[in-house]
């Protein structure tokens, strides 16, 4: 058990450390992981080097291209059939691992708890798999009549040259359903990113404008990025709700393809995690002319904050004292519990390192209770979720990013909406922001530690280093920290708790937090006879 | 309904799995490798690969489970991943040091022709591979059998690069064993303690998967076995394969190799697979069987006896690896109780044919089938047509328990929602009264919660 260390004066220069850390690698690698190792100054422009290849060997916590495809985007959406082309293992693995809750109205479709699978086997390497996806296809659409069916590539499919895409358009033309594929072989990318863009291209391609749907209330939006990871999104859909914001559809928590369709409907998406749907965002803005604003629904001030910037940017003043009515009654609620808990948990020491948006929407909450954020990271983020979108224009597009297909999008003259562009020319004139992502960086205190795609060795050392209070990461970590006596929080699946978000959401962690900082299970590891000297009694029993 | 779409009709398929009874090759190499001290698993492939395995190992054992990749690109998937083993190679030994870093492929690398004998060959003679260090490997193509077939290479693997025969024979037996937990090995080593053979265990995850907090992380913990043992395989007496589909291939490179002679019998799971292994055991070390072995059994027969009635004609379903649910079900026959539906994803012709001699005479209702399509979603229909008593197999199985409101027992891999498999065995004669009590258990917290008030007993 570390002995915690007194940072009330300013986080110590990790100089140091980060010089330790590197001294271990080999000169190769060292001079590439300085450069994703940065001691944060919010006063400097620095930057990160992120998004680019794992080196092999290291012990990282990244997955694959198919895991970001198939996982995060289309996974959460219940009344749509995944069906994995490959070994049996990617679609095994990707089974109910990731925690999308989904409500299902009656007589409603819910594939989630399924998994779809075409088991190749080695005949199928060889002389192509082609045939058998497309029977899988016809088996699943006789068995479950679903809407749509999505068919997602793994390693395998791409290097024997089988066309998912060539598939999906003749079972398409044969079964009269929608049916679309993806190329996202594990390798296509560095890491889950490539597999969340992919995702994002294919849904805006063959889902998003299908259908039209008359206009159903005053305030139409859609969010982004939001994955109804222990019922997050429930918190947010009861706010709108009550706020009297129509939520068209969900971009994935508790989704379904048809509320896709017509999303093109809204008149504003708003963005969560920004990493992994922004592509999305992006590319409703430029053919339907819907605009988008970045919001967080982690932390009690971030929702204050996220519900006035929907309202500002309606402009209307019944939804806006709607919006101050909710704010002043939950804040009372947070503000109760907050002030129970805070004094037991402030001062301690927080890491977390995670995802595209979590380890940055987390500091937040955890800014709320008084626990201070020593170092962070993400798992696959780009350097504009560290350093803010106003580096986009300067990072440098490598192969591995080439590798994913930009989609050429233009104006769908039938449902653009002008409107939306002049309301977001008046508001820019007033200062309201669009795209407002600054990244994770300027908010982080200065000589914090900023790691890009950290790996064993340096959680180790961090660890060694900080003595942290908590650490955040997934399941792979869980474990491997707590055995040096750190608890670990999982900003994946919540450790089967949450919700997290908005209000409710941010009492809950502060309860948890609680119940991880303030027990006292850690500090009876050691056993009491720890520091006694050995006795030889004499009524040792001899075998 | 979790599973809402689940008919009976049960529709042939050619090519559609649906809730698979299995997984893919390289978990398993994953968990051999495990049970070797000193060893950090490598996974040839994309990062996905290694990361889905890592965390379906943790998940089942809430314990660090440390293993490498080679983090495939579409460039190493195009000119091959020759650059990126080695590298990886490199790294391994410069940043984690482990004694032995062993290598398994996957889908990917199978499927672009990576030789992975020729690359590892390559990083020694390049002196990647610091001298007493070791690299091994084992081939594991996703898209041939199942999990169990990746364990069952790796453990060849294992044997193929260490066992070395001399001239001196060893007076001690090799223990293959099957995939079971680290509760169960540390179960076997009690049991070979008592029976007085001497023996080496491979692989042995007990003291690796289920490791003591004490506020230290340790990278390679105590157990596993060790170099020296590994290496002495060579000279022994015989090896015992406990579970042919997992084992088999490991015996018999030991007898090519070595000429070590081999007998292989199942997993010590329930009463008759255990009366065999004690007397294989016995056979094997030359030893008579100790009272206190045939006390333990006894003590299993008190059990059954005393409980008969709540298991008597009990329909039960159940999915699993060949090598864990064969020996269960003789089990379950013994005890009265009827396995009606059985499935494993895991191929295998031998399946079939024990099947049939287990149950043709006593349960000749039963459905079975093993390989391409046997899949849980096909329990479920039969289920759906007739209903079960009891439901047992892994983690998966609670949405039919739920949906179908059948008592649940969890065995297999994995299990990620409930504790207690790494620390109590199920092999074994004490083993097999853990299965009997968790079976009692599930059968009359059902009876206890809805039976008629006036039934309720106080006594059963």
């Amino acid at each position: 058990m570390p002995n915690r260390k007194d940072f009330t004066n300013g986080l110590p220069d990790p100089i140091a450390l980060r010089e330790e850390i590197l001294k271990k690698y080999p000169a190769k690698i060292a001079k590439k992981r300085i450069k994703g190792i940065v001691i944060n100054d919010p006063n400097l422009e620095q930057e990160i080097m992120a998004n680019v290849r794992t080196i092999p060997g290291i012990i990282t916590q990244r997955g694959c291209t198919y895991a970001g495809c198939k996982g995060v985007v289309l996974g959460p959406t219940r009344d749509i059939i995944n069906l994995v082309h490959g070994p049996i293992g990617c679609s095994f693995y990707a089974w109910l691992t990731r925690r999308n809750q989904t409500r299902v109205p009656e007589g409603g479709d819910n594939y989630i708890n399924y998994c779809f699978s075409t088991d190749m086997q080695d005949e199928n390497i060889v002389f192509g798999g082609e045939a058998k996806l497309k029977d899988a296809v016809r088996e699943a659409f006789e068995m479950f009549k679903p809407k749509a069916i999505g068919i997602f590539s793994t390693c395998p499919v791409g290097l024997i040259g089988d066309d998912v895409h060539s598939v999906a358009r003749d079972m398409k033309a044969e079964l009269g359903i929608n049916i679309f594929g993806f190329s996202c072989e594990g390798y296509r990318g560095v890491s889950q990113s490539a597999g969340h863009h992919i995702a994002n291209n294919g849904v805006f391609k063959h889902v998003v404008g299908l259908n039209d749907r008359e206009r159903v209330g005053k305030f139409q939006v859609n969010l982004l990025g939001e994955y109804n990871i222990g019922g997050d999104a429930f918190e947010i859909e009861a706010l709108f709700e009550e706020a009297g914001i129509t939520l068209l559809s969900t971009f994935s928590g508790n989704s379904t393809i048809k509320s896709m369709e017509y999303s093109h409907t809204a008149d504003l998406n708003m963005v969560m995690c920004h990493r992994s749907i922004n592509y999305i965002a992006e590319m409703m803005e430029e053919k339907y002319g819907i605009p988008w604003v970045k919001v967080s629904f982690v932390g009690a001030e971030s929702t204050c904050k996220s519900l006035r910037k929907i309202a500002d940017y309606f402009g209307d003043a019944g939804l806006k004292a709607k919006v101050e009515e909710i704010i002043v009654r939950e804040m009372a609620k947070v503000e109760a519990v907050k002030s129970s808990i805070k004094p037991r948990v402030e001062g301690k020491l927080a890491m977390m390192f995670v995802g595209g948006s979590r380890a940055h929407h987390y500091q937040d909450l955890f800014g709320e209770l008084g626990i201070r954020t020593v170092s962070a990271g993400y798992e696959f983020a780009h350097r504009d979720d560290y350093e803010g979108r106003k580096v986009i224009p300067t990072i440098k597009i490598d192969a591995d990013t080439r590798n994913i297909e930009e989609l050429s999008v233009s104006k769908d003259e039938t449902h653009f909406r002008p409107d939306l562009v002049e309301k977001k020319a008046e508001l820019v004139s007033q200062g309201f922001e669009f795209k407002d992502y600054d990244g994770m960086m300027p908010e982080m205190l200065k000589n914090s530690l900023v790691i890009d795609d950290v790996n064993h060795w340096e959680t180790e050392k961090l660890i060694e280093f900080y003595k942290p209070d908590v650490f955040c990461a997934g399941i792979k970590e869980k474990y491997v920290v707590q055995k040096a006596g750190v608890p670990l929080k999982q900003l994946h699946s919540y450790d089967y708790g949450g919700p997290y978000t908005a209000f409710d959401g941010a009492i809950n962690f502060y309860v948890e937090m609680e119940r991880m900082l303030a027990t006292n299970i850690w500090k009876m590891i050691d056993a009491p006879w720890k520091n006694e000297s050995e006795l030889v009694g004499s009524m040792t029993i001899e075998y | 309904m979790l599973l809402k779409h689940t008919t009976k009709e049960v529709r042939e398929r050619t090519a559609l799995t649906v809730n698979p009874a299995k997984t893919c090759q390289p978990v398993g190499a994953m968990y051999a490798a495990l049970g070797v001290h000193g060893c950090l698993p490598h996974s040839h492939g994309s990062q996905g690969c290694c990361s889905y395995h890592r965390s379906a190992l943790t998940r089942h054992y809430k314990e660090p489970v440390m293993a490498a990749t080679s983090s495939f690109t579409e460039g190493s998937s195009v000119f091959g991943g020759q650059a990126n083993l080695l590298q990886a190679i490199e790294t391994i030994f410069a940043v984690y040091e482990p004694e032995i870093i062993a290598v398994h492929s996957t889908c990917l690398s199978e499927t672009i022709g990576d030789d992975l004998g020729q690359i590892v060959n390559k990083a020694r003679d390049e002196g990647k591979v610091p001298a007493g260090r070791h690299v091994i490997q084992a081939s594991t193509p996703s898209y041939v059998g199942s999990h169990v077939t990746g364990y069952a290479n790796m453990l060849e693997g294992i044997v193929k690069y260490f066992a070395e025969k001399t001239d001196e024979k060893i007076r001690q037996i090799n223990l293959l064993s099957g995939w079971v937990e680290p509760s169960d090995m540390r179960e076997l080593k009690r049991i070979l303690k008592i029976m007085k053979v001497k023996s080496v265990l491979l692989p042995d995850t007990s003291d690796v998967l289920d490791t003591p907090m004490t506020g230290k992380f340790e990278m390679y913990p105590k157990g596993g076995t060790t170099i020296p043992e590994m290496v002495s395989m060579g000279d022994s007496m015989q090896s015992l394969g406990l579970g042919e589909w997992a084992t088999q291939k490991a015996a018999i490179t030991l007898d090519n190799q070595c000429k070590v002679p081999f007998d292989i019998i199942d997993i010590p799971v329930g009463l008759k697979a255990t009366d065999r292994f004690i007397q294989a055991l016995a056979k094997a070390g030359r030893v008579s069987i100790p009272e206190k072995i045939t006390e333990e059994r006894g003590r299993l027969l008190d059990v059954i006896t005393d409980m008969h009635q709540y298991l008597y004609g009990k329909r039960v379903a159940i999915y699993g690896d060949p090598d864990n649910i064969i020996p269960m079900i003789e089990f379950l026959v013994d005890l009265d109780m009827k396995p009606v539906y059985i499935v494993s994803g895991t191929p295998g012709k031998k399946f079939e044919k024990r099947m049939e001699a287990i149950l043709s005479e006593r349960v000749p209702e039963a459905k079975y089938k093993n390989g391409p399509q046997a899949d849980m979603y096909l329990m479920h229909q039969w289920i759906k047509e007739n209903p079960v008593d009891l439901l047992i197999g892994n983690t998966y199985g609670k949405y039919i328990a739920r949906d179908e409101n059948i008592p649940f027992v969890r065995m297999g891999f994995p299990i990620v929602d409930r504790i207690g498999h790494s620390y109590f065995p199920t092999i074994g004669y004490m083993g097999a009264m853990r299965i009997l009590e968790k079976i009692l258990s599930a059968l009359m917290d059902k009876q206890d919660a809805a039976c008629l008030e006036e039934k309720f007993e106080l006594v059963m």
